[in-house]
């Protein structure tokens, strides 16, 4: 479970970021993303998934949140 | 030679290997690559950030090398004591040529060494009861130090030295900073973890410190120097573009830096990150602290100074944009001449360079202003992130070479043959007996400012004089040189 940072890009992407792991990677997409939360399964454009069980209200980026790697 | 393609310089990479044993050469694969300016990811090409293989001649520091050295080191206000031994401390003093203001040993501290020298009683019994003495000693000698940082080396890890609650106690006696930074040598892989562990020894430690403190006046146009570590002047020569530009450029760290400059940075408009590498991670933590913004930028010749004051500018309204294109174009004439000075002697020079964890990406605009071509670039202690940046900058089919062995960057210079050789200082007098000429580009050779327009008419100076020195014509002892009539074949591959 490691902390990721996510940030906006310069081009309105999402980035996360693990420090630990020196992982940059964009977010390609989200499972829930409305007003009212932000989360779910995310998949990056690496290809790999990760999970965070849904954000309500959504945060307001850039934040540190604890994802989960989900099963692929 | 002209530029080798994809195949011929995958080969020279299988060549260069061919001596290592079986499993050496399967994990030395994995740090050389051939640029492909197309690929996205650099992990599809590059490994870096692991463990040195145990044998090979790394080029690569300590975490203490990092953190002492690199972040914390230049704070001219403060005294960084080196816990430990007396050498890690007396070899890393003033090798970098991190230049401030100010009058050494009574307000800055700079080029002193301090030094806890470590003997063989305190590695047995422990060092902390030294530590709280040299603490009040340095008090009492240097009443104006603001505050004093304990930079450990291996030893006090080793023996589980309590740095934290000395540090503790003596900033409650003192009222003054006193922060431990647990930046042992042995930690992570290369320097890169000891910048990470004092950029988190400042987040703990520093940049909260005036949180309820408003009484900083700040305007719309603050901006912060992050990164530039003033070697040879290099964050004063930035730093008038900025100011000229209309900018306030209210911290400049670490170089020239100071305690409260540190402390004031949250307060900034925009912060500017020079040093992605050493410094990417307080800047991410203030981003999301305190809402302040972080952009990288280039000051390495015209082009890329243009296109980062431009970047800069965007940021603010539109006066700083008019500023902008104001200064570029007051310097122009001036960068134009050098150009046309240096351009005609440089053109269609080749270049290796292997430096630390930035420059090999950075520098590439400045060598390509003077006509150069850059055709291997490596970091000792980059991670993925500089090398998905590198990428875009290096041409197609050049060689990537990450934490490189003292035997392969000798085997690519043999074989790639460049005019100019740019790495640190224990490469130099390899490559300069080998016939090439060399830049040391860590601390530019004992030259310098290369950042901003005054920097690159010294980059193009320094270029110059090291290429067309007519020393590289005189490598061969007068008795081996052919006779006259017969065509020589040039030692060097210089002019």
């Amino acid at each position: 479970m490691p902390n990721v940072m996510i940030r906006k890009k310069d081009d309105g992407s999402l980035l996360f970021y693990v420090a630990k792991k020196d992982m940059e990677e964009t977010i390609a997409s989200v499972e829930t993303d409305t007003s009212a939360a932000w989360g779910g399964a995310v998949e990056l454009t690496d290809g790999s998934r990760w999970y965070i069980d849904p954000v309500s209200p959504p945060p307001s980026f850039p934040t540190t949140l604890r994802f989960k790697r989900a099963e692929s | 030679m002209a530029t080798m393609t994809r195949d011929e310089t995958q080969a020279l990479i299988q060549e260069v290997l061919e001596v290592y044993p079986e499993k050496a050469k399967k994990d030395r694969a994995k740090h050389l690559a051939v640029n492909d300016p197309s690929i996205e990811q650099s992990k599809q090409c590059i490994t870096s950030n692991r463990k040195s293989q145990p044998g090979v001649m790394t080029i690569r520091g300590c975490a203490y090398a990092g953190s002492r050295g690199v972040v914390w080191g230049p704070i001219k206000d403060m005294v960084h004591i080196s816990h430990g031994p007396v050498g890690c401390g007396q070899y890393t003093r003033a090798g970098r040529r991190n230049y401030y203001t100010g009058m050494t040993g009574v307000n800055a501290f700079g080029t002193m060494n301090f030094t806890s020298d470590f003997q063989e009683k305190d590695i047995v019994f422990g060092g902390d009861k030294k530590l709280a003495k040299i603490v009040d000693e340095i008090e009492q000698l240097f009443p104006l130090v603001k505050g004093i940082s304990v930079q450990s080396e291996c030893p006090i890890g080793l023996i589980g030295d309590d740095i934290e609650s000395v540090a503790k106690q003596k900033t409650k006696e003192l009222n003054k900073p006193v922060i431990p930074v647990r930046c042992e040598g042995f930690r992570g892989v290369s320097q890169s973890l000891g910048h990470h562990i004092a950029n988190d020894a400042i987040r703990d430690h520093v940049v909260h410190n005036r949180d309820n403190d408003d009484s900083f006046e700040s305007t719309p146009y603050d901006v912060a120097i992050i990164g530039d570590y003033n070697i040879g002047g290099d964050a004063w020569s930035s730093r008038i573009l900025l100011e000229e530009m209309g900018l306030r450029v209210v911290a400049q760290w670490s170089g020239d830096g100071t305690l409260s400059e540190m402390e004031l940075t949250p307060k900034v408009k925009l912060n500017l990150i020079h040093c992605y590498r050493s410094m990417n991670y307080i800047s991410r933590h203030m981003e999301e602290r305190y809402g302040v913004p972080w952009m990288e930028y280039n000051l390495f010749g015209p082009t890329k100074i243009a296109e980062s004051l431009r970047k800069i500018a965007a940021f603010f309204d539109e006066t700083i944009q008019a500023n902008a294109e104001q200064v570029i174009a007051k310097y122009q004439a001036e960068y134009d001449a050098i150009i046309a000075k240096y351009r005609p002697r440089l053109e269609g020079k080749r270049v290796m360079l292997y430096v630390g964890g930035l420059r090999p990406r950075h520098i590439i605009g400045a060598y390509e202003d003077l006509g150069m071509e850059v055709v291997g670039t490596g970091y000792e202690f980059a991670h993925n992130d500089d090398y998905d940046r590198t990428l875009k900058e290096m041409g197609d089919s050049t060689l990537l070479y990450d934490d490189v062995t003292g035997y392969e960057l000798e085997k690519f210079t043999e074989a790639l043959k460049p005019d100019l050789v740019g790495s640190g200082v224990k490469e130099k007098y390899i490559f300069q007996k080998m016939g090439i000429p060399f830049r040391q580009m860590h601390s530019w050779d004992y030259s310098g400012p290369y950042h901003g327009y005054d920097g690159f008419a010294i980059f193009a100076r320094d270029m110059d004089m090291t290429i067309n020195n007519p020393c590289w014509n005189s490598m061969r002892a007068p008795w081996l040189k052919p006779a006259e009539g017969e065509s020589e074949a040039p030692v060097a591959a210089s002019a």
